[in-house]
């Protein structure tokens, strides 16, 4: 674990909070330094925002957030509904891009090549491509379950059936569910469970080796069983993968990520090594929403 | 194989992408095809019967030559066939529609009209003239006349109109109905004052979509055995006395535009093509006419109701 | 006892408390008018059922009186059709070689372009392409068909010359052709409409993955609404089955037992257009031929419509 705040708001002399900053990804862990607390052990950045804002229309839903995503770690994003933690999570995919009128500012830059992913010479398949995304309601495809999990595959153009069997096999064991639909892999995925309907989709993701995984809210159409085996899973994965979270729901942030970021009306309020953001939080506007008090 | 660096991964997507920017060109070209026949057969008929387009086009009667020929039967006759159409169609469209939505409760009668207004509306037009001339022509006995071609026409679009009805009352959303009843209205004070006035931009629509697919009908219309040389005008609907209404025109033969174009089209000489082609030209217009009035009243009217 | 406060009850400015008998007889007669109402809207309703009463009515008793003179078995295997001959003849088989014949021909011309219509205006077009061109496509979808007919006619049988030659003025491919350009409207949009009712959940997974719009909609999309798609195409099929007024222009009148596109010949709803334009007396056997005539037609449409609805019933995607 690591054990130590990452980083934090600083009081400023005129008694305001400083947003948290970045600077340059490249300068990143300098700027850490700078605050005095940063610490040898602090693991390595997969991916950070810089200054990013973002549009719809005329709308700023985002206002320049700056935020690293540690690898190998789990990151929630908490905050009370439309505070723009969903946005945050879907621009990291450019899944804006599907909609006309949306516009990004700044930067979210992916280590270690440090590309710009809103960058519009980048292009947004590339994007998603590296990253994987599970989304709030289970979105199997009409396909089998065999498919479902061979679709990343097969847009890349993979057709040797071995390497898809292999692929399934193991990614179906990554996201726990092989067990489960083993002798069933021709099925439709719609007769899976929501729970395993979920997991088929984590599956889905993994079996193209992603460097990033998102999720939005994955558990909040799920029952209680069902949420426990995914948050398990999620434990799992943050051994091979970087893992960006979005939840509404604070014990869970609590329970399965390393660090959270604490947002309200698109700012970024706090962010922090999560032990220590829900034990001892430095603004009082955070203090106030993960207390209960609001949101 | 699955390539983990970077230039394998845009090598896949510059491929990928190449098939999506075929596909799309084959899209564009598909649509393209559909929007160029239509400007061809527009434009074709336009050039071809232009010379034709005169005023005493529309005010002749069909004639042996060519040239003093003209459409003041066909569109005389379409007018009034219409008119039979739309007051016989309208009403019970817009009641059933009424009936299967605010009405009736799911039971096998009403499973059994669904079904069934599904069924007629895939049934082949010339299977409503068999019916005409079988119904209207010799059970009743209303002959080849302008009535039973409207009450054929009219079953033909009660479908339509039906289908549209249902869909402009089902977008009323529930709590109008709540606020209606709240105040202690009856089911028929709420369908009355709330219901219909509130579908009708809705309703309207499908008329009219209705009505110029009735006006280009030709089958049905053949099948009752319309006259394709007809070089009379039916009665006039208004009478010289009290009550100045008069409906001897019902019972009168008649023929329609698309009838009085189909036998143009028939006749090998080139001159009867260019009659042809004026007589499609005007039809194709006036089916325009009504699809834009159409395309209007749902752009427009709907988008003054704001639920 | 709310009734006493409806607007109706106000007329008159009587704002005085009615009398208990009063209400109750007021109540009855509201009752009673509420009931005849819906009595009334209902048998509004009931006129779609009994049309398609008539319609068997008529078809099956005309045809009965038909078949009594013409068995049934010859009516079926036949391979001539000539009503209006001294040595008549009623196989129905040349007329349903002409119907699926044309009905062919249109269907290789409106399925593929009905299919990338849809997909293209559903998946690739951006929202103001779309609503430009959906118009368009009403309008294509709203022409008379006597006025397609004189298109195939006059322009398209023409440059099918050019390039076939020896190719007859009047022939089924001609004819086909323009048919499958007038159903391609029915076909695009119902499939467009299937296509869109796809949730966009689905889709984001799959650009989630890094697909494109084309392997979106091929993988995800056309699976997702293959019922909705396949009853657009079976409706095309019973829409080009029961197309009249194109064939009888465009593709002769000659009832020829062929299925080669390149010939003249009729189809079953033309069959019943000549006889029509002529003059046959109620009652006789040629008048009854064309009730079999559209019964025959009648149980082509019915199975098709009945097989689509079982398509989507049975392969509804349950999102």
């Amino acid at each position: 674990m690591v054990g130590h705040i990452a980083m934090r708001s600083i009081d400023r002399p005129d008694g305001q909070a400083a947003r948290p900053t970045l600077g340059s990804v490249a300068g990143a862990s300098s700027a850490l330094a700078r605050d005095g607390r940063s610490l040898p052990d602090t693991p390595p950045i997969k991916a950070a925002a810089e200054n990013f804002s973002f549009f719809y229309g005329q709308f700023q839903a985002l206002k320049s957030i700056t935020l690293p995503v540690y690898e190998k770690h789990v990151t929630a994003l908490i905050g009370p509904s439309g505070c723009g933690k969903s946005t945050l999570l879907r621009a990291c995919n450019r899944m804006h891009d599907l909609y006309p009128g949306n516009r990004y500012e700044g930067a979210i830059r992916l280590l270690p090549d440090n590309t710009n992913l809103l960058d519009p010479a980048v292009d947004p398949i590339e994007v998603r491509m590296r990253i994987g995304m599970v989304f709030q309601k289970p979105n199997p495809f009409p396909k089998s379950i065999y498919e479902n999990v061979a679709y990343g595959l097969r847009i890349r153009g993979e057709k040797s059936r071995s390497v898809l069997d292999d692929r399934v096999e193991e990614a179906l064991k990554g996201a726990a569910l092989w067990a489960e639909v083993a002798h069933r892999l021709n099925e439709p995925a719609f007769a899976l469970s929501g729970g395993q309907q979920q997991r088929l989709c984590i599956a889905r993701c993994l079996a193209t080796d992603p460097e990033v995984l998102l999720f939005d809210e994955p558990t909040s159409a799920l029952d209680p069983i069902a949420t426990a085996s995914i948050e398990e899973l999620i434990d799992q994965l943050r051994q091979k993968v970087t893992i960006l979270i979005v939840t509404h729901n604070m014990q869970q942030a609590a329970r399965v990520s390393d660090f959270t970021a604490y947002m309200y009306l698109g700012e970024l309020i706090e962010f922090g090594e999560t032990r220590q953001m829900f034990v001892n939080p430095v603004r009082p506007e955070t203090e106030d929403y993960i207390t209960g008090r609001f949101g | 194989m699955i390539p983990a660096d970077l230039s394998g991964i845009q090598r896949i997507i510059r491929r990928n992408k190449r098939r999506d920017l075929i596909f799309a060109i084959f899209g564009f070209v598909a649509l393209l095809i559909g929007v160029l026949t239509f400007l061809a057969l527009f434009l074709q008929m336009a050039f071809a019967g232009w010379e034709r387009l005169t005023p005493d086009f529309f005010t002749s009667f069909p004639s042996r030559r060519a040239g003093q020929a003209g459409i003041l039967s066909a569109w005389v006759g379409s007018v009034l066939v219409m008119l039979v159409t739309a007051v016989s169609a309208v009403p019970l469209g817009v009641a059933a529609g009424v009936y299967l939505e605010e009405y009736a409760t799911r039971s096998w009668v009403t499973d059994l009209i669904e079904i069934n207004v599904t069924n007629l509306a895939g049934v082949p037009s010339i299977v409503y003239g068999l019916l005409a001339l079988g119904v209207f022509v010799y059970a009743f006995g209303f002959g080849q006349s302008i009535l039973s071609a409207g009450l054929t026409l009219g079953l033909l679009i009660l479908p339509v109109v039906i289908v549209a009805t249902r869909e402009a009352i089902r977008s009323i959303p529930q709590h109008i109905r709540e606020g209606a009843y709240a105040l202690g209205a009856t089911r028929w004070q709420v369908t009355r004052d709330h219901i219909v006035p509130y579908s009708m931009p809705g309703i309207l629509t499908g008329v009219i979509i209705g009505m110029s697919r009735a006006i280009g009908e030709t089958a049905p219309v053949i099948t009752i055995g319309a006259l394709t040389f007809i070089a009379f005008l039916p009665e006039s609907p208004i009478g010289p006395e009290f009550p100045w209404v008069n409906f001897e025109w019902l019972k009168s033969g008649f023929t329609v535009m698309p009838i009085q174009m189909f036998n143009w089209t028939s006749r090998p000489e080139e001159a009867f093509q260019q009659n042809a082609a004026a007589a499609g030209f005007v039809l194709v217009l006036m089916t325009l006419a009504m699809n834009a009035i159409s395309i209007w009243i749902r752009y427009h009217l709907r988008k003054d109701i704001k639920w | 006892m709310q009734d006493a406060n409806s607007i109706e009850s106000l007329e008159g400015a009587s704002f005085e408390p009615l009398k208990v008998s009063d209400r109750l007889a007021r109540k009855a007669l509201r009752h009673t008018k509420e009931r005849v109402i819906e009595a009334l809207l209902f048998a509004a309703a009931g006129v779609s059922v009994l049309t398609t009463v008539g319609i068997v009515w008529v078809l099956v008793r005309e045809s009965y009186h038909f078949f009594t003179v013409v068995p049934i078995w010859s009516f079926l295997t036949d391979t001539m059709w000539t009503p209006l001959f001294a040595d008549a003849h009623y196989g129905i088989l040349p007329l349903l070689a002409g119907t699926l014949t044309t009905s062919l021909v249109a269907l290789v011309v409106a399925i593929p372009l009905g299919t990338t219509i849809a997909i293209y205006l559903s998946e690739f077009a951006r929202p103001a392409v779309r609503e430009a061109v959906k118009p368009f496509l009403e309008l294509l979808g709203g022409i008379p068909s006597i006025v397609y007919g004189y298109f195939a006619l006059v322009v398209v049988i023409p440059l099918l010359q050019l390039f076939i030659p020896g190719l007859p003025g009047f022939n089924m491919l001609g004819a086909g052709i323009v048919m499958g350009i007038a159903i391609i409207p029915y076909v695009s949009s119902l499939a467009e409409d299937a296509m869109r009712a796809v949730p966009m959940s689905m889709r984001e997974g799959s650009y989630a993955m890094g697909g494109t719009k084309f392997q979106t909609a091929v993988r995800v999309v056309i699976p997702a609404a293959l019922s909705g798609i396949l009853s657009a195409y079976i409706l095309g099929v019973s829409r080009a089955v029961g197309e009249t007024m194109i064939v009888a222009v465009a593709a002769g009148m000659q009832p020829n037992f062929t299925m080669n596109p390149t010939e003249p010949a009729q189809t079953i709803s033309a069959y019943i257009v000549q006889v029509a334009l002529g003059d046959l007396p109620h009652g006789s056997i040629g008048y009854q031929s064309i009730f079999a005539a559209g019964l025959s037609l009648m149980v082509m449409t019915l199975l098709l419509n009945v097989a689509g609805h079982f398509v989507r019933r049975r392969y509804r995607e349950a999102y």
